[in-house]
């Protein structure tokens, strides 16, 4: 393999493959950053979840236990 | 304080002045790797949602934010050849009218080059892409994959020579 079977796989390539050029975006990404950034700020982790699903299991079996967790709130 | 330094703080005003003077840079380069329009405008947002997540780690020191980018642009356009490539009409570099324009053996001798790029590995594939039909210098191609100009060399050489292979199967000489 040389530089010269790689012009030659250069010149085949471009024949059949036009470069893009100085091509710009159809339209503003800007909004559908934003659509982005919102959606990843409101996801909850899934341990979160899991803390939340104990929590209430606990004060279903221990209903006792509302008044010390309001208190500790 | 310096727009860069302001976005590394994570100031939110500077991160919209980034996006909107390097989205254009960002989706020509994704453009250049996936050669799809919405797929390379997914990539840009893409881009620009993992650097908003490591904007501590941006170095403002250098001050190179358009290599920054692209280096993460082209992780997220590695990650997408892996990923999604067969599930989207690539490419997409001539228009509608322009490919149903094309002779019938320019057709064909297009279609056996993309057949024959879909045998490269996408990192074998970014390179040749990026350094044969783009023709963008091996010292950029290698910024952007974290790898030394001399490895794209070797990159390009093994993809061009798995196109060699391929195409000569498919009967195409260069």
């Amino acid at each position: 393999m040389n530089e010269h079977e790689v012009n030659e796989m250069k010149k085949l390539l471009q024949r059949a493959v036009k470069a893009t050029g100085q091509a710009e975006p159809q339209r503003d990404l800007w909004p559908a950053m934003l659509r982005k950034l919102s959606e990843k700020a409101v996801r909850v982790p899934w341990w979160d979840w899991v803390l939340l699903a104990g929590t209430s299991l606990v004060l279903c079996f221990f209903p006792g236990m509302v008044p010390a967790l309001l208190y500790h709130l | 304080m310096e727009l860069l330094e302001r976005f590394a703080a994570g100031d939110e005003q500077a991160f919209e002045s980034l996006f909107r003077q390097y989205q254009g840079e960002v989706y020509r380069w994704a453009l250049r790797i996936v050669r799809n329009s919405a797929a390379a405008e997914d990539l840009t947002i893409e881009t620009f949602w993992r650097a908003y997540r490591a904007h501590a780690r941006f170095d403002t020191k250098t001050g190179n934010c358009a290599g920054w980018l692209r280096r993460i642009a082209t992780n997220a356009a590695l990650d997408f050849l892996r990923r999604d490539r067969r599930e989207v009409a690539l490419p997409e570099d001539l228009r509608e009218e322009e490919r149903t324009a094309l002779p019938a053996e320019q057709a064909e001798l297009r279609r056996k080059i993309f057949a024959a790029l879909d045998q490269l590995s996408p990192k074998l594939r970014v390179a040749a892409v990026l350094a044969l039909i783009e023709e963008e210098p091996y010292e950029k191609i290698g910024e952007a994959l974290g790898i030394s100009a001399n490895a794209v060399k070797v990159r390009v050489f093994r993809a061009v020579r798995i196109l060699r292979k391929e195409l000569a199967e498919a009967g195409v000489q260069p």
